[in-house]
This record gives C-alpha cells, sequence and structure tokens, in this order.
C-alpha cells in the first residue's frame, strides 16, 4: 500500500509538468500565427464578448421603444433606431447573442450528430454503413434552404425547430466528414488492439477514434459554423427564422432595407457584422487547417 | 550466370564521383538542423560503393545528394558534389535534371509505389530516352525487351506490356532496374531495392542487379541496413551514424577486420542465440484449420500448430504464406471456415464476440508496426493503463503503481508515463506495446514481425527483453517473423509456413539441420551470410530458380 502511494507521488508532479508543457506549447503556437489569424481571433473575441455581455453592453433593453421611427445617428442613439424605433446598436449587441448563440448550439448538435454517425458507420461498415450513408445522400440531394423552409412552414418556426432542421441538414456534410477520415483511422493496429482487447463501440469511438481526427473536425467545425450562420440569416430574412420581437441580424436587414433608398448606411451594418464574423472564422480556421495539414505554402 | 565473378576483380576505370565536405540539413519546428555532417567519398568508373547505417544516418539523403538533390524539407548546406567534371551543386536546375535519367539514374526501394499505375511498364521505362529524343520508340521498345531478358524476368518479351499491379513484387522491382539502364547510366543509385522483398525473391533481385552492373560497367551506390546483402553487391563498404562516417573500407577487409566498436556491434548483432528447450504440455492448438477471406480466396488450408507452455513458436514463411492470417484466426478477428482453436484445453468460440473477457486477456498481441500499434493521442499511462483497468479494475494510485511496475519490467522508467508515443524512439514504442500486453497478464503473446521495423541494435534489445520475460513469467510466444536469424535467436519450436500450408514443424536444431524439405531448402538457402563469395556460391549451386521451383511446389 505505502509503495503504490509514493508511486502516486512519483506521476503526480509529472503530470502537471507535462500540462504546463502543452500550455506554453499551445502559446508558442500562437506566437507565430500570421496577422490574418490574430485579426479573426480578436474579432471572433470580441463578438463573444458582446454576446456574453449584452445586457451590460447595451444603452437601452432589447425590445423596448425608445424612439421615434427611423432615427438618424447622433447622441442619443449613436446609431439611429429602426422602423419601430428601437436603438440599433442595442439590438446589434443583443443580435450577437441570438444570432451567434443559436447558430453555436445548431452547429454543435448537428456536429454531435453528424459525428457519432459518421464514426458509427466507419467502425461497423457493412450495412450500417450502408443504411446511414444513403440516407445522407437522400437527405443531401434537397437543395438544403428550400427544404428547411419546407420544413419550418410544415412544423412552424420556434428557435427550438429552427435548430433541429438546420442541424439534421447539416449534420449530412459531417457525417460525410467524420466517416472518411475515420475510414482511415479504423484500419489502425490500435483500432485492433481495443478490439481485441473486448472494448465496446463508444470507447473506440471516443478514445481510439475520435482523438486523432479532431484537428479536420475542428477546422471543419469552423466553416460550418459560417454556414449555419448564412443559412439562419437568409431565413431571418425571408420571415422565416427568428422571430420577432427578438434582435437577429437576418431580420434587422430586412426590417430596415427601406432606408438604403435614402442613402442610409444602417441596415448594411447588421449584414456587414454577419460578413465580418463569416470573414474573421475563415481565417482562423484557414490557419489552423494550414498547421494540422502541415502544408508548406 | 557464369559470369557473375567475385566483386573484386571487377575492373574500375577513372573517378567519376566526388562528394566533398557534403553537409545537408533538414527543417523541422522552422529550425534547420544537419543531418549530414560533412561527408567525402570518391566513386570510379564501374565501381559499387555499398553505404550502410541504422534508420536517420543519413544513407538515402546522401544517395539522392549526388545526383544533385535535396528533397522537400531539406537543402544541402555545404560541400560539393561532382560528377564527371561537372559541379552538381553549380550547375543550373536545367543541367541537373538532364543528367537525371539520362547520365545518373536512381531505384527506390518500393517499386511498387514508384511505378504509376496507370501506364504499361514498358511505357514508363523508355520514357526517358524518349524524352532525351536518344532513340526512337521501337528501339528503345526493343532495348526495353533485351534489358527485361538479361534481369532474367519471365516473358521478356510480354512483362512490359502489363500494368505493374499485374506482376509481383520482386519482378517490378526489376522492370525498375531496366527502366535506370535504358539510358546506360554512368551512375545507379540503388536504395534499399530489395528491403521491400522475401528472402527468395530478394536473391533474384541481387544477381540481376549485380550482372547487369557488371555487364554495362555502371558505377552505383548502394545503399542498404542489412550487412550480409552489401556485403555481395559492393566493391567498398561505407559505415554511417548520425549522419558522419564511420569507416570505410574495401568489402573484403571490412567483413573480416572491422576497426570500429560501432561496426563490430552491427557485425555482432547476428550471433544471438537461444538453447532451445524441449516443449511440455501444449497451451495452444490449433487444429485443421481452414480460412478465407469472403468465399474465395483460401489463405490457410488444413493448418496444424502446436504451441508449449512457456515456450516460443517461430513461424516463419515469405509473404502471403498465412503466417498474420493464422494469427487473425487465433485471435478470432477472422473466425475460420473449417477447425478449431484450442487453448488450455478448451475450444475456443471461434469469433471474437463470443469470447469472453478472460479468454481475451489470455491472449495478447505485440504489432509489427509501433507506430500504428500506439494511439498517437494517448500517453504511455493511458496506453499501459486502459488494460490494467479494463481487465483487473484497478484505479488510482494501484494503477500507478502497476504502470510504474510494468515499466520497470521493459527497462524504462516512470519518467516516461506522461510521453506521447511521438516522443519515443522506435524501440521504445516497441517496448510500451510490450507493456501493454504484458499489463493484461497474458498467458500467450502472438508476436507478428515485432522487430522488422526496427534497426539491427535495437532488435536484439528487443529479442533479449521477450527472453528475460518469458523466463520471469513464462509466456508463452507465438512469433511470427520471416526473418531466420531472428528465428534462430529466441525460438524452441519451428514452423515453416508456404502458401497457407505448414511445410515443416519440429524442435529448432531438427528444423534447422539437413535434410530440408524443399521449401525449407529454399528459404534457408536464401538468407544472405557474411559472405561475399555467398550469392555466387549460391548461384552456382542452384540449378533452378526459386520462381520455378515455387511453381512446382504449388
Amino acid at each position: 500500500m505505502s509503495e503504490s502511494a509514493h508511486a502516486g507521488q512519483a506521476i503526480v508532479p509529472q503530470a502537471r509538468i507535462g500540462r504546463r508543457g502543452r500550455m506554453s506549447r499551445v502559446w508558442r503556437v500562437l506566437r507565430k500565427a500570421p496577422p490574418t489569424a490574430w485579426f479573426g481571433m480578436i474579432v471572433i473575441a470580441i463578438y463573444l464578448i458582446a454576446a456574453v455581455f449584452a445586457p451590460l453592453l447595451a444603452p437601452y433593453p432589447e425590445t423596448e421603444l425608445v424612439g421615434g421611427a427611423f432615427e438618424p445617428w447622433g447622441e442619443q442613439f449613436i446609431l439611429g433606431t429602426d422602423q419601430l424605433g428601437r436603438d440599433m446598436l442595442s439590438r446589434l449587441i443583443y443580435g450577437a447573442r441570438n444570432s451567434v448563440g443559436i447558430a453555436f448550439m445548431t452547429t454543435m448538435l448537428s456536429f454531435i450528430l453528424g459525428s457519432a454517425l459518421g464514426l458509427m458507420a466507419a467502425i461497423s461498415r457493412g450495412w450500417v454503413d450502408q443504411v446511414l450513408s444513403r440516407a445522407v445522400d437522400v437527405l443531401m440531394s434537397i437543395p438544403q434552404l428550400i427544404f428547411a423552409l419546407v420544413l419550418l412552414s410544415i412544423v412552424g418556426s420556434s428557435i427550438f425547430n429552427l435548430v433541429v432542421i438546420i442541424a439534421v441538414l447539416d449534420s449530412t456534410r459531417v457525417f460525410r466528414l467524420s466517416r472518411s477520415v475515420a475510414q482511415g483511422v479504423v484500419v489502425m493496429d490500435y483500432v485492433e488492439a481495443a478490439r481485441l482487447r473486448g472494448e465496446k463501440l463508444p470507447w473506440i469511438m471516443r478514445r481510439e477514434i475520435l482523438p486523432n481526427i479532431m484537428a479536420p473536425l475542428v477546422a471543419e467545425f469552423g466553416l460550418r459554423f459560417c454556414f449555419v450562420f448564412l443559412t439562419m440569416s437568409a431565413l431571418s430574412f425571408l420571415g422565416l427564422g427568428i422571430q420577432p420581437p427578438t434582435a437577429d441580424w437576418g431580420s434587422m436587414v430586412r426590417d430596415n432595407a427601406a432606408l438604403i433608398t435614402y442613402g442610409d448606411v444602417t441596415p448594411l451594418l447588421p449584414a456587414g457584422a454577419i460578413a465580418l464574423l463569416t470573414v474573421a472564422m475563415n481565417f482562423v480556421v484557414d490557419w489552423f487547417l494550414h498547421k494540422t495539414s502541415g502544408l508548406r505554402e | 550466370m557464369n559470369n557473375a565473378k567475385p566483386s573484386s576483380t571487377r575492373t574500375k576505370g577513372d573517378l567519376l564521383l566526388e562528394i566533398r565536405n557534403l553537409q545537408i540539413e533538414g527543417e523541422s519546428d522552422e529550425v534547420w538542423r544537419p543531418i549530414v555532417k560533412g561527408v567525402d567519398f570518391t566513386l570510379k568508373r564501374g565501381e559499387v560503393l555499398g553505404l550502410i547505417g541504422e534508420s536517420g544516418a543519413g544513407k538515402s539523403t546522401i544517395g539522392l545528394a549526388a545526383m544533385g538533390y535535396a528533397r522537400g524539407g531539406c537543402r544541402i548546406s555545404g560541400g560539393s558534389v561532382v560528377f564527371d567534371g561537372i559541379d552538381l551543386l553549380a550547375a543550373s536546375e536545367e543541367t541537373r535534371r538532364k543528367l537525371r535519367g539520362s547520365r545518373i539514374a536512381y531505384v527506390a526501394q518500393s517499386a511498387a509505389a514508384s511505378f504509376n499505375p496507370a501506364h504499361r511498364l514498358i511505357e514508363q521505362t523508355i520514357e526517358a530516352e524518349l524524352r532525351e529524343g536518344l532513340r526512337t520508340a521501337a528501339d528503345a521498345e526493343k532495348d526495353a525487351i533485351e534489358l527485361y531478358g538479361r534481369l532474367r524476368l519471365p516473358n521478356p518479351g510480354e512483362i512490359g506490356f502489363r500494368y505493374p499491379h499485374q506482376v509481383s513484387g520482386g519482378q517490378l522491382q526489376r522492370a525498375m532496374t531496366a527502366m535506370a539502364m535504358t539510358c546506360r547510366p554512368d551512375l545507379i543509385i540503388f536504395d534499399e531495392p530489395t528491403t521491400a522483398l522475401d528472402v527468395t525473391t530478394q536473391v533474384e533481385v541481387l544477381a540481376a542487379i549485380r550482372d547487369i552492373v557488371e555487364q554495362f560497367h555502371t558505377a552505383a551506390i548502394y545503399i542498404t541496413h542489412d550487412l550480409a546483402v552489401v556485403a555481395q553487391m559492393a566493391d567498398r563498404i561505407k559505415v554511417l551514424r548520425y549522419g558522419k562516417q564511420v569507416e570505410e573500407a574495401p568489402t573484403r577487409e571490412m567483413l573480416t577486420n572491422p576497426r570500429e566498436d560501432y561496426t563490430k556491434s552491427l557485425w555482432s548483432v547476428r550471433k544471438l542465440g537461444k538453447q532451445e528447450q524441449a516443449g511440455g504440455e501444449p497451451i495452444l492448438q490449433v487444429k485443421n484449420v481452414t480460412a478465407a477471406y469472403g468465399n474465395t480466396v483460401r489463405v490457410l488450408s488444413n493448418v496444424t500448430v502446436t504451441v508449449p507452455r512457456g515456450r516460443t513458436v517461430a513461424v516463419v514463411g515469405e509473404s502471403g504464406s498465412g503466417k498474420s492470417t493464422l494469427a487473425r484466426v487465433i485471435t478470432g478477428l477472422l473466425p475460420p471456415i473449417e477447425g478449431q482453436i484450442i487453448f488450455n484445453g478448451e475450444a475456443l468460440p471461434p469469433a471474437l464476440k463470443e469470447r469472453s473477457s478472460d479468454t481475451l486477456r489470455r491472449i495478447q498481441m505485440i504489432y509489427q508496426m509501433p507506430d500504428t500499434a500506439l494511439n498517437p493521442r494517448q500517453t504511455v499511462y493511458e496506453v499501459i493503463g486502459r488494460p490494467i483497468e479494463f481487465y483487473r479494475g484497478l484505479t488510482g494510485a494501484k494503477k500507478e503503481a502497476r504502470i510504474v511496475e510494468l515499466l520497470k519490467l521493459i527497462e524504462m522508467d516512470e519518467s516516461y508515463v506522461d510521453r506521447l508515443p511521438s516522443e519515443l524512439s522506435g524501440g521504445q514504442k516497441q517496448r510500451i506495446c510490450i507493456a501493454r500486453a504484458l499489463a493484461a497478464e497474458p498467458e500467450l503473446i502472438i508476436c507478428d514481425e515485432v522487430t522488422s521495423a526496427l534497426d539491427q541494435i535495437v532488435q536484439e534489445g528487443i529479442l533479449q527483453l521477450l527472453m528475460r520475460l518469458q523466463r520471469e513469467l513464462n509466456v508463452s510466444y507465438l512469433f511470427i517473423t520471416h526473418d531466420i536469424a531472428t528465428v534462430r535467436a529466441i525460438s524452441d519450436e519451428i514452423v515453416v509456413m508456404f502458401q497457407g500450408r505448414v511445410v515443416q514443424q519440429g524442435p529448432k536444431t531438427q528444423v534447422l539441420s539437413p535434410p530440408h524439405p524443399p521449401y525449407t531448402e529454399l528459404l534457408l538457402s536464401s538468407v544472405p551470410e557474411m559472405d561475399p563469395d555467398w550469392l555466387t556460391n549460391l548461384l552456382a549451386r542452384r540449378k533452378v530458380t526459386p520462381e520455378a521451383m515455387k511453381a512446382g511446389d504449388r
């Protein structure tokens, strides 16, 4: 007993050193990141801060009518007000929380679903793989936005329905990616060794395969997040996405679109916010892919 | 075959290649580190120089530098490479490109990976000639067919019109040599041309390469890690280590009288041996097993093998003989069509899923490539800890104590627990694989070519470890290998397999001493020996080619 305690002591400090080593390694990698990646990371960080601290940052509440309709930019309302007289800046900030938050949840769900099924298909092969892959082919053969529109008009547009429908439609691409990268890992001897040990499917998926396909999945997460975000905004713009009075960038563009004709750039602000996030995300993903794939220019 | 004179009688011409103070750097993590640290050598026309050393010694890098080439991530940072009066490092890329293929040729280790699968062999063979405009297509084809004949490829007139996947590995390697020969280069670089081949095939390829190099009076650099092979091929041998020269001498002198300690250690590895012990009660019996992939390709037919407790049974045979399939059948990954696996006197369920966790624990496996056998994302702690937790339910401090104990058993210590496989050397990785198998406290370990991916000195350490573990833990080994030296070193009994059947089984001394069945004879006689005249003598003794013999035995 005393011997094992002694051994335990010997290991614990080692483990701590290992962890610190990993932290400093991450920092070393970050320091060498190109300016584009830094730009991307900073922009994403600002968005996250805006989303998390929206109630503190926003000068006015999200849905309250605080002035006249379409007030111009000024002292009181920095970016003016919208068609109902709600403060534009506050809605932009709350919009970050709603649009980004919901898109993030959706992407998360689609990844959990897609990668779990993809790994299962890659490991089981045979009929499981056939059934899942063909089902995914069917889903992918229907244009995503139109399919989502049809489904939403059938079941009605609530946030829950929106998240589930887009997550399921988007998980098809995650399924394909995770299945194909996992197929390369499944044939490795260490997976066979785990199988010979008698490990069950969830353990093999989670511990043997998932860590080895994390890099492409994380990169894909960034890209899919952008697409989900754009799909959501498109749906909002068409009136089937996030419903009023919740602030959402897509519907904000639509609601204030009329101002464009008077030469006011206000409706472009939420559109710009969407574009900026997409660009930032892509910068980070590009760098990450470059880093993990070991590509040289 | 009669013109195969001993290598030392070859006539040498004037100076062809001169390499002075060659320095090459390789990049990792944006830092340039030296790989080759000042190597010199010269080569005369018609001379063969053997470059030998462990992996990472810089052999291949030097071989490529002799063409003025550095592969991606490497750069030649100093020294000079002068080929027939042309300074290759100062010359323009255009000049170098013109020389390559026509005056300097290269034969790679893996012919299968070097041929374009979409084109016929002959098109690829004559490509360089046509590009240089040396000959018309018709002439070039005629010449290629003649070369195929000289390299003793079967049906030289037709074989060129096949695709790469339609010929065997040994034939492909010879076709690649023909490709290198078409322009009658002054210098050929052979980079481990026979390493991926079976021993019986290797003999053919070695003989063909040696003859043709001699006939055309071509100079060659022959890169290999196998001493016995280089002894057959080279006039001079240069031993490399860590990118530096250890020593250089004419072949016979080097073999009889190596000066440096490192060279001596390379020479002595093959002398490892084990006293054979008679078998006791059987722990594993494979009885009349027949197995197939799908329903058509029969890989094992009526195989019977017995492993006595606490002993080592070596299964030898060439690739395709069914050795690894036998392991898959025993472990339950491939249920047999017929026959039984009896373990500790009980018949095992044929499929993996039907076996109990305790049965799985008793039979463990160690793989050929430690790189793919260890999950790159799991630390040593996780790799060894998992079976302890899984089979014995130990956690926390008890698990840690057991891990440390196992690490000591494989001659490593607890400072390794947090390492990832990428932070370990090849030999250390294989030791961790052994520890993972031991963690299950098995009775039988199946070792599938466990040393063939390792350098010779590391191999010796692993084999000694395995033998010590057997003495201490009384574990039994089923040792799958194609290397006869390894078999001599560790086995008690030998099973010889050929095309899915057991040709011979018996105690080591009995199998290794004559008289042999024809296939065992062929296999044993094909193992290169450290005698520069071995190949010459063997070819003179053999009347039929191994290919013909194997076809007859089918």
